[in-house]
């Protein structure tokens, strides 16, 4: 069986740092970034993308819908070794 | 695996709905407005519906709905969106036709017309935002504001010796012998979004029996009003709102679901 890899990517100019996406994530993947975008608002961002499994609830939680979630099966390298 | 060869196109499983318009939705940072914006158009998206549905939009926060729902709507006078909905559903009942309505506007104002247009059964969809209190206005006091609950005309909380209590009226309208489906949901964890989300897919569907009213309340945050964060005024709803106003279907294809039986 392969692993599920996750990742997520923010519209950094749609989110307006609700966080609601930080509290939603059950690995705790996502920040919130220092920097600010042109409204002035600080933007989330994968913080430990390795944790991430893609399970979505980031981007169903996100009321600006600024979250797209990829998600994918990583194939086994090699069955023996 | 590194990052670029999951980011790719094949492996999206979440992305915004192209049913949303590009434009910034005009909602608070956290706000329930938009989560439920969404959940409508994914619905119209997944049921391939969007050339056949017209909404109406009501007088509140949303009352630039029509910007951000790249559908056919309407602006309604405050609280008239039934009266409006009635109208269109009338002219063109093979539409899907709905109204989108916060609280003030379909519990205060429009109350008569939210009742009035359950009694008469229309065949229309009505998506009712709950977030306790006049948003748009400055945070006063709503009918639905619930004992205890501040608000800036009740800024020591609502007294109901005083201001009366708080109408439930989607428990009111299940009562109605014109109301086919009647629930109540929340969109404050993603697990509520999930539930809220089918019950909104099944006002919908329901259009397609002819059998009435479709009427789904959305428990939603107000935490510019409340004066909380956005993740604070989530806890607060599940904790405080959800305790007066439990979420569950009320009625299930024209029949009162048993208290207690609620999902
Ligand atoms: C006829 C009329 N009366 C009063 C108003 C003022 N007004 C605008 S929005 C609003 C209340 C909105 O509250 P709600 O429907 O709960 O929506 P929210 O803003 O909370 O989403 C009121 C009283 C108005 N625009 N028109
Ligand atoms: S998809 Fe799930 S695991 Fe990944 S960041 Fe979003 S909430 Fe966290
Ligand atoms: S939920 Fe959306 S808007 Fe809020 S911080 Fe996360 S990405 Fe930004
Ligand atoms: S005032 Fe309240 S209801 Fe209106 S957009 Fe802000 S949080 Fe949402």
């Amino acid at each position: 069986m392969g692993k599920i890899r996750g990742a997520i990517v923010v519209d950094t100019e749609r989110c307006k740092g609700c966080e609601l996406c930080v509290e939603a994530c059950p690995t705790d993947v996502i920040r919130m970034e220092r920097k600010v975008n042109s409204k002035g608002y600080h933007y989330a961002y994968m913080e430990h993308p390795e944790s991430c499994s893609g399970c979505m609830n980031c981007g169903i939680i996100c009321p600006d819908g600024a979250i797209t979630v990829y998600r994918v099966k990583e194939e086994k390298v090699s069955e023996e070794t | 695996m590194n990052l670029e060869e999951i980011i790719r196109e094949e492996n999206i499983v979440y992305r915004r709905t192209p049913l949303l318009t590009d434009k910034a939705l005009s909602y608070c940072p956290g706000c329930g407005h938009g989560t439920t914006h969404r959940l409508i158009m994914e619905v119209i998206e997944e049921m391939g519906i969007q050339s056949d549905v017209i909404g109406i939009a009501p007088v509140g926060c949303s009352v630039l709905a029509y910007e951000f729902m790249d559908i056919d709507m309407i602006e309604a006078a405050h609280g008239r969106a039934p009266a409006v909905a009635t109208g269109i559903k009338r002219t063109w009942p093979g539409k899907y036709v709905f109204t989108y309505q916060g609280d003030g506007d379909l519990a205060a104002i429009g109350t008569s017309e939210t009742i009035h247009c359950c009694n008469r059964g229309e065949n229309i969809t009505i998506i009712f935002i709950n977030n306790g209190i006049y948003g748009m206005t400055g945070g006063q006091m709503a009918p639905t504001t619930i004992p205890g609950m501040k608000s800036s005309t009740s800024p020591f909380g609502r007294d109901t010796a005083m201001m009366g209590y708080p109408l439930k009226i989607t428990e009111l309208i299940a009562q109605l012998p014109g109301t086919y489906y009647v629930s109540r949901q929340s969109v404050h964890t993603p697990a509520s979004v999930r539930k809220a989300k089918k019950a909104i897919r099944k006002a919908f569907e329901n259009q397609k029996l002819n059998k009435g009213v479709s009427f789904v309340e959305v428990v939603s945050n107000c935490n510019s009003g409340w004066k909380m964060t956005p993740v604070q005024a989530n806890k607060w709803l599940e904790e405080n709102m959800l305790a007066y106003f439990p979420p569950g279907d009320l009625k299930v294809d024209g029949q009162l679901v048993e208290q207690g039986k609620t999902s």
